[in-house]
């Protein structure tokens, strides 16, 4: 019978009624990840062997009458930001090539908890900075539906690695869009849940008040699934939301009544391409059809989004990423003078041109003099967003817009024009600064054959409301079942 | 009149005896042997790892600056000062910045004249932050001699910042020994200068005093590098006379030239500089996105403050007013730390003399401690049994004589366990040393030593107005009647002259 292709809740049900083991799973997910990765350059390492190992523990485990995890034999690709142990943790950089971490993240551990197969990291920006998997000091990861296009980023690779069928379910990290975008442009479902619902202790921190991790899926009940998995409070991170976790997929069949979805329009304009306008429109018709109500709302500061966003991650980046700097661990220059130059030269070789465009922005931003003007004013800017989006839900359940205003794009195709790739995040950063959950669910096709998004954000700890809404739609539109055709 | 006024204002680091670090829970325990053993993923800044903050720390701060006097902020939090150094493993300390969790307070020291009221030195501030490794020899980068202890990273650091009110070396000295004998009271610092447990860096001017009137301030500098009291008073000393020369050769005012560092050589008593402000790091302060900002209720405050134990200048208050001590005698007292007042204090309750038990510890038992070099909190007779011989002094049962053979008999004492209060009065039972009150047996021996004849030239000298004559007299009866009083003595036998 075919494995590959299904989604992680019919696995669970494969394998629960003995037709298929964890082994042959595992087996068959490794067998596409060797056939396909040679085009789709989804992962930084691959634990074959750690994977088929731990498949064949949930297979024992099961035969012996054990309980078994939520996620027993279905195998994750981990993005390669998260501190996983017996793998490495390059976070796309030269800086940490060889770094191994000696502990697990809080979602390692509750997927292995879970007995998740952790089957290998996947690729990504270079420290998560990116939207298109290219400032990997590696290699740019391909979209599966078309080679020449991004599959978006930073968390490219494990966008492409679901849309690929390489493996049914990945773990992203979303900043300014990490998640929704490359999921909006590989044709998933990914999630960047509330901030504080995922512990960040062992997420490798690009901007620690922006990065969530998420789920990234097939379909809305796999990513109930493993967000089910991973969130829930952690001592360890005191940004942690010390709230008890709901069963996401308990009731997320029933559709939500008297949905209102508002919409703003008013930023849908120049830019917008037209095809990711009409797939939208298309589904918010859905929707109504469903008995939704759309109707428009302002969200007035969302213009300056992009503006407070580049000061307050880079910022925060800035100083995150001060600890590279060859002494303790990490990339070390082999020719230096004194210490100040150890440090310029170990951290000029060990990071690539994108994060030291952050790194010397932020630091601008936290100078003395430029403070106030630039870090202060974007936290002031932040708080006016969040103050609209609070507004807009005193009014709506879900807000509906476009994940990114065009597909995806060309490999290169921002090379030389970052400005133009950040003004792309214009739907998304938006959500980060505000702390809302949001997720990108696919919407359609453009005339080319790539996948459009469709971003529905709600208030803060609305993950079930969010994933229902979501639901209702899927169900009623038939873009999941869509596979990209690879060898 | 002088030429000029000192101005001093102290910055002090002081590390807080916390079991864990400030935000992990590996051990804070002073350990140079084993280097690098008492760290884990969080005081290692590596990637992924995040703080969490040590409450017992934030409390214990608390109670610090409530002993200083300082007001608590309701809601503070914590910022990055970001600057790259090698036993700083994030390149960023966590400290904080415009909202420090304590502010305004004030700590009382004596003044210079010892007869003069008590100075109030101003404290600006008490801030919380996390401490850094340590470098060990060369710091080029290049050698592979240089090496990095991270077992102190991490360790809860308390700043105390005073307002510029000292006005002499001493006073500053004064100011850090009060500090010191308060943090060890409240217990929340052992104030190890050697150690590192307690650093200071002083910043200090002048105000020149010029013929019209006017008081002129020069630039100020901050001095480091100074690792005992004595060395910080000498780096003071030194300074002031450093900047009025310079002052008279330059001219320069306050604000002509930016702030200097300047470092203390302690083997050559001179301050020499160090890195000047103007090139030194701006620290491009941000507010620590991983960690929560910390509140604290006016009961959660004020539970702090039920828990403190009474300070030093109140309990030197309090020795002079329930036990007639003078000031100086307090003073000594006090200064000798918590277990010297709390054993102090046990003995004078028992003896029911204060004045003469302070006089008895501050001069036999601090002799007695040297001598052996009694550690910290032992002595050489335990309170209770000084207390007992002290009150059969006090009753007149013995006399002082007496005491000070009672005293020697039980320092000699082989046997710890056999120092009681028991023994006390069995020693005074077995030598005889109780004072005999009885006249009787006192008038037959003063007649029997003054009907000698070898006593007629006493008499006649005394006679003559030779007062002290008489002493051999008192001596002779003293040795017949064990345990008589040499004042009682010596008045009988003027009574019988006359
Ligand atoms: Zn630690």
């Amino acid at each position: 019978m075919s494995i590959v292709g299904l989604s992680a809740v019919d696995l669970l049900e494969t394998m629960r009624s003995g037709d298929i083991s964890a082994v042959d799973v595992t087996t068959a997910h490794l067998d596409v990840i060797a056939k396909r990765e040679p085009e789709v350059h989804a992962f930084l390492h691959i634990d074959s062997d750690g994977a088929l190992a731990q498949a064949e523990v949930v297979d024992r485990k099961r035969k012996a009458g054990g309980t078994l995890g939520s996620l027993a034999g279905i195998p994750v690709a981990i993005k390669d930001v998260i501190c996983t142990v017996g793998q490495p943790t390059t976070c796309g950089s030269k800086m940490l090539e060889n770094y191994r971490s000696p502990f697990d993240a809080y979602v390692i551990e509750r997927l292995r908890a879970a007995d998740a197969v952790l089957i290998g990291k996947t690729n990504l920006d270079e420290f998560a900075m990116g939207s298109s998997t290219e400032n990997s000091a590696y290699q740019p990861t391909c979209n599966p539906w078309d080679l020449s296009k991004t599959p978006g980023g930073s968390s490219g690779g494990s966008a492409a690695a679901v849309a690929a069928e390489m493996v049914p379910l990945s773990l992203g990290t979303d900043t300014g869009g990490s998640i929704r975008q490359p999921a909006g442009f590989c044709g998933i479902v990914g999630m960047k849940p509330t901030y504080g619902r995922v512990s960040r202790y062992g997420l490798v921190a690009f901007a620690s008040s922006l990065d969530q991790i998420g789920p990234m899926a097939h379909d809305t009940r796999d990513a109930a699934l493993l967000l089910e998995a991973i969130a829930g409070h952690d001592r360890r991170d005191t940004t942690s939301i010390p709230q008890p976790v709901p069963s996401y997929s308990a009731n997320l069949e029933e559709p939500l009544k008297d949905l209102k979805i508002g919409v703003p329009f008013q930023h849908f304009g120049e830019g917008l391409d037209s095809e990711v306008s009409d797939a939208v429109n298309a589904s918010l018709d859905a929707y109504q059809q469903l008995g939704a109500t759309v109707v428009e709302i302002s969200l007035p500061y969302l213009s300056y989004s992009v503006a407070a966003y580049y000061l307050i991650a880079p910022s925060e980046a800035s100083s995150n990423l001060a600890r590279y700097d060859g002494v303790h661990y990490g990339h070390r220059a082999k020719d230096f003078d004194d210490l100040i130059d150890m440090y310029a030269a170990s951290r000029g070789e060990g990071f690539g041109s994108e994060v030291k465009r952050r790194i010397m922005l932020g630091t601008y931003a936290l100078s003395a003099g430029y403070y106030d003007a630039y870090y202060l004013k974007a936290l002031k800017v932040r708080r006016l967003i969040r103050n609209d989006f609070d507004k807009a839900f005193e009014e709506v359940d879900i807000i509906a817009s476009p994940v990114s205003p065009t597909p995806a794009f060309n490999l290169g195709e921002f090379a030389n024009d970052p400005l133009a790739m950040y003004l792309a995040d214009i739907f998304t950063l938006s959500g980060n600064l505000a702390g809302i959950p949001g997720m990108s669910i696919p919407a359609g096709f453009s005339s080319k054959g790539l996948p459009i998004g469709l971003q529905l954000q709600g208030p803060p700890l609305s993950e079930d409301k969010l994933l229902r809404g979501a639901r209702m739609y899927e169900r009623e539109s038939d873009w999941k079942q869509k596979r990209p055709l690879l060898s | 009149m002088a030429e000029y006024t000192i101005v001093v204002g102290l910055e002090v680091h002081v590390q807080l005896q916390t079991a864990s670090k400030l935000f992990c829970g590996c051990a804070n325990r002073f350990n140079p042997e084993h280097p690098n053993t008492q760290t884990c993923p969080v005081c290692l800044g590596l990637p992924g790892s995040l703080p969490v903050m040590n409450r017992k720390a934030y409390e214990l701060s608390v109670k610090t600056a409530l002993a200083l006097n300082c007001n608590i902020a309701r809601f503070t939090k914590w910022d990055r000062k970001q600057y790259y150094y090698p036993d700083l493993p994030k390149n960023y300390q966590i400290s904080q910045y415009d909202l420090p969790f304590s502010y305004d307070g004030w700590l009382d020291i004596a003044a210079d004249d010892a007869d003069a009221p008590l100075r109030r030195i101003g404290i600006i501030r008490a801030h919380l932050e996390e401490d850094a490794g340590k470098n060990i020899h060369d710091e080029s980068g290049r050698g592979n001699d240089s090496q990095v202890d991270l077992n102190r990273t991490g360790t809860p650091l308390l700043e105390i910042v005073s307002q510029p009110d000292l006005r002499s070396a001493s006073e500053a000295r004064r100011y850090l020994e009060e500090l010191r004998l308060l943090l060890t009271y409240i217990d929340v610092s052992d104030c190890n200068m050697q150690e590192g447990s307690l650093r200071c860096d002083a910043n200090v001017n002048l105000h020149v005093h010029s013929l019209d009137g006017k008081h002129i301030p020069t630039p100020i500098t901050e001095v480091k590098n100074m690792n005992s009291f004595r060395n910080v008073e000498l780096a003071i000393e030194f300074e002031a006379k450093r900047q009025y020369e310079e002052y008279q050769r330059t001219q320069q005012k306050l604000g002509d030239v930016p702030k200097t560092t300047r470092g203390w050589d302690a083997n050559r008593e001179l301050t020499y500089p160090l890195r000047s402000k103007e090139e030194a790091a701006d620290y491009r302060y941000l507010p620590d996105p991983d960690l929560a900002p910390v509140t604290v209720t006016d009961e959660q405050v004020a539970q702090i403050k039920t828990g403190l134990c009474e300070f030093p200048a109140d309990r030197r208050q309090r020795f002079q007013d329930a036990y007639y001590l003078s000031p100086y005698d307090a003073s000594v007292i006090i200064s000798q730390g918590l277990s010297f007042a709390d054993y102090f204090e046990a003995v004078a309750k028992i003896a029911g003399d204060g004045k003469m038990a302070a006089n008895w510890v501050t001069q036999d038992i601090l002799r007695e401690i040297k001598e052996r070099q009694l550690t910290e909190g032992t002595y050489p007779v335990p309170a209770d049994v000084l207390g007992t011989l002290l009150s059969q002094i006090h009753a007149n049962m013995i006399t002082t004589k007496s005491g000070r053979d009672v005293f020697q008999i039980l320092l000699d004492e082989q046997n710890e366990a056999t120092v009681t209060a028991d023994r006390v009065m069995q020693i005074i039972e077995e030598n005889g040393l109780k004072v005999v009150n009885d006249t009787g047996q006192l008038t037959a021996a003063i007649d029997e030593v003054l009907e000698r004849s070898g006593s007629q030239q006493a008499i006649d000298a005394f006679r003559g107005g030779k007062e002290n004559a008489i002493g051999p007299l008192i001596g002779q009866v003293m040795k017949n009647v064990k345990g008589a009083d040499p004042k009682q003595v010596r008045e009988m036998i003027v009574e019988k002259l006359k």
